[in-house]
């Protein structure tokens, strides 16, 4: 497996960049990932990997991109609660790009 | 008298295209880790013997599918399929040639089981089973999407895709599966969904459905789940609970369920109607995947099974399901039986989506605000498990014409996309056939080039601005790689988005 070193220490990733242990994850972690995929994290981008990452403790899955584009919408209002704001953000796609900084586990199947 | 007469423009004359040999030699799905191998009992990498192993399990398949054998032998490299391949036609690369995939294995097979081939390999083109082979095997088996395009032109009728699913199978069988397909039959067995959705998230965001729907139109439309003694269970491809624009079809086919009055539910054990097994051609794997939906039925006592807006399974349920659990006429085990009496056979067992659409629309049951769907100009792209290789209704071709009907129905402006590209002709999207993965994005955005010509034509002609696609892989697909052709990726989306847009709920009085 390949390995990213971040402050010296190492984390061990997939094939595709994703953390391979969960629990590792932090700040500095996720701005690693975020540089090796072209995204320069902001207060916005936080917003959304924090919502990510509390509805990941609760239900062990990354939130449906409705349930995070609604969540999103209420806390920064209806301007911003929809798809297209989370691709400005992400533009590889809210759900796997997102899911990637937030040190979640790559959602699979036919999305 | 002269001046009028004008040379027509020249025809665009479809070509095949130039050969770039090896172009997608490198490009190679990730290889399945052992933990994601041994969950399924294959072996958790290769193995040692696999030579033997490899050409034991070939022998095994040519007995037990005689198709296979016959597909093995009637091949006279006509070539009348070799540029009918979106994987070609994008790729440029000869190996993608369907005639030629199948003669990776297909030249083994001659070196082993001929008896020309056994003694004189070289006069009929077989070769040693070596492990450069077996990589090759690995690689373009894992760049065809089983869509089938290409046997209907094969004048032998040659099913190519059986062809990929014995390789895949030989392959899972020596310890060489594919990530992607492997990973999710996975997450099927351990969690009920090929998305890994546990209940309680799946029940998080059916409330939410139901809070948006009503704050869209006023409207109660309920999104029930495990609920015993309802008439219908639906059963639909996880991503229409998670992605966009699949979640439009979900709500879609609840407000039909709403406005006709018929009590449903959704399953959390059997919460996915995909069944990957059929994509590494592996009969156990399937059988079990569709096991849990038949657990479902007899668990909540349901009277009727509808299939939502998902190709390969649609092709799973129509042609495979009676045999392999007894929904339908098949399986004569003793829950096969119970589940059959259980079912209303006035109903067609399993229904598709459209189909109990269809049948409400045709007896005035639903009501529609068609207007609604005027941003639109539609066009239709025909999924390839649904086009060739299943059915809906009670007349031959009704799976091309019965969701046309429903666009049709709720939409006034609709064309068509070029003949060649349509119904039994239809190209794959280019992600079928568990190739909707990351690692192959390259192949996908190459092969949904046919895809993408004939789509720019009716955008340029008519002004299409809404593809509507009855399979949850075409809808991933398309809505990332329509941005590498300049589209927007809302452009796609179901059938049942478009219904969710004009249906009329509730009293209009």
């Amino acid at each position: 497996m390949p390995n990213i070193e971040v402050n010296g220490k190492s984390y061990e990733t997939d094939e595709e960049g994703y953390l391979v242990n969960l629990g590792e994850w932090n700040r500095d972690v996720a701005d690693y990932i975020a540089k090796a995929e072209s995204v320069d994290m902001t207060d916005q981008h936080w917003e959304v990997v924090d919502f990510l990452r509390g509805y990941y403790d609760e239900y062990q899955i990354a939130p449906a991109v409705r349930v995070l584009t609604k969540a999103i919408g209420k806390k920064l209002g209806p301007d911003k609660g929809n798809s297209q704001y989370l691709y400005e953000l992400f533009p590889y796609g809210p759900a796997k790009q997102a899911c990637k900084i937030a040190g979640l586990p790559k959602p699979t199947g036919c999305v | 008298m002269a001046e009028t007469v004008v040379a027509p423009a020249y025809r665009v004359i479809p070509i095949i295209p130039e050969l770039k040999p090896g172009s997608m030699g490198q490009v190679r799905s990730f290889v399945a880790n052992e933990k994601i191998q041994t969950a399924l009992g294959f072996p958790g990498q290769v193995v040692d013997d696999w030579h033997e192993k490899a050409l034991a399990k070939m022998a095994e398949l040519l007995g037990k599918y005689r198709s296979l054998k016959v597909y093995m032998d009637a091949c006279v490299h006509c070539g009348a399929c070799s540029d009918k391949c979106h994987y070609f036609i994008g790729t440029q690369d000869p190996k993608n040639m369907p005639v030629a995939r199948q003669d990776l294995l297909r030249s083994v097979y001659r070196r082993y089981f001929t008896l020309a081939g056994k003694y004189f390999p070289w006069l009929v083109g077989a070769r040693d089973l070596t492990r450069d082979v077996l990589d090759e095997w690995y690689t373009y088996f894992n760049q065809c999407s089983e869509c089938r395009r290409c046997s209907v032109f094969c004048p032998y009728g040659i099913d190519t895709a059986e062809v990929t699913m014995a390789a895949r199978e030989i392959l899972d069988s020596v310890g060489y599966g594919q990530k992607y397909t492997n990973e999710i039959i996975g997450k099927v067995h351990s969690i009920g969904n090929n998305l890994g959705l546990p209940a309680p998230a799946l029940i998080d965001t059916l409330q939410g459905l139901e809070e948006d729907v009503k704050e869209d139109t006023g409207v109660d439309v309920r999104f029930p789940i495990d609920v015993k003694g309802a008439e219908v269970l639906l059963i639909t491809p996880s991503a229409d609970f998670f992605a966009e624009p699949h979640i439009d079809s979900l709500i879609g086919y609840a407000k039909v369920f709403h406005a006709a009055g018929i009590s449903w539910t959704l399953s959390s054990m059997s919460s996915e109607a995909g069944n990957f097994g059929m994509f590494i051609g592996n009969y156990d794997q399937l059988r079990k995947i569709a096991m849990r939906i038949r657990e479902a039925a007899l668990e909540l006592g349901v009277k009727r099974i509808v299939v939502g807006e998902c190709g390969h399974a649609w092709r799973v349920a129509y042609s495979f399901w009676n045999t392999l659990t007894g929904i339908g006429n098949g399986a004569d085990d003793p829950f096969a039986l119970q589940l059959q009496r259980q079912l209303d056979q006035r109903y067609r067992q399993p229904t598709h989506i459209c189909e109990l659409t269809w049948d409400l629309i045709e007896r005035n049951a639903l009501r529609f605000n068609k207007e609604a769907n005027d941003p639109y100009v539609v066009t239709f792209h025909d999924s390839c498990n649904v086009a060739r290789g299943s059915r809906m209704g009670d007349f031959a071709g009704g799976q091309f014409e019965i969701p046309r009907n429903i666009i049709r129905a709720v939409a006034n402006h609709f064309v068509e996309m070029a003949d060649h590209t349509t119904r039994e002709k239809t190209f794959c999207c280019g992600g079928g056939g568990g190739l909707l993965t990351d690692d192959l994005i390259d192949l996908r955005v190459k092969g949904a080039l046919p895809r993408m010509e004939a789509l720019q034509e009716v955008v340029d002609l008519h002004g299409v601005n809404f593809m509507a696609t009855i399979c949850a892989i075409c809808k991933a697909q398309f809505s990332k790689v329509l941005p590498y052709y300049k589209f927007d990726r809302r452009l796609v989306g179901g059938v049942h988005q478009l219904v969710s847009n004009a249906i009329i709920l509730g009293e209009t009085h």
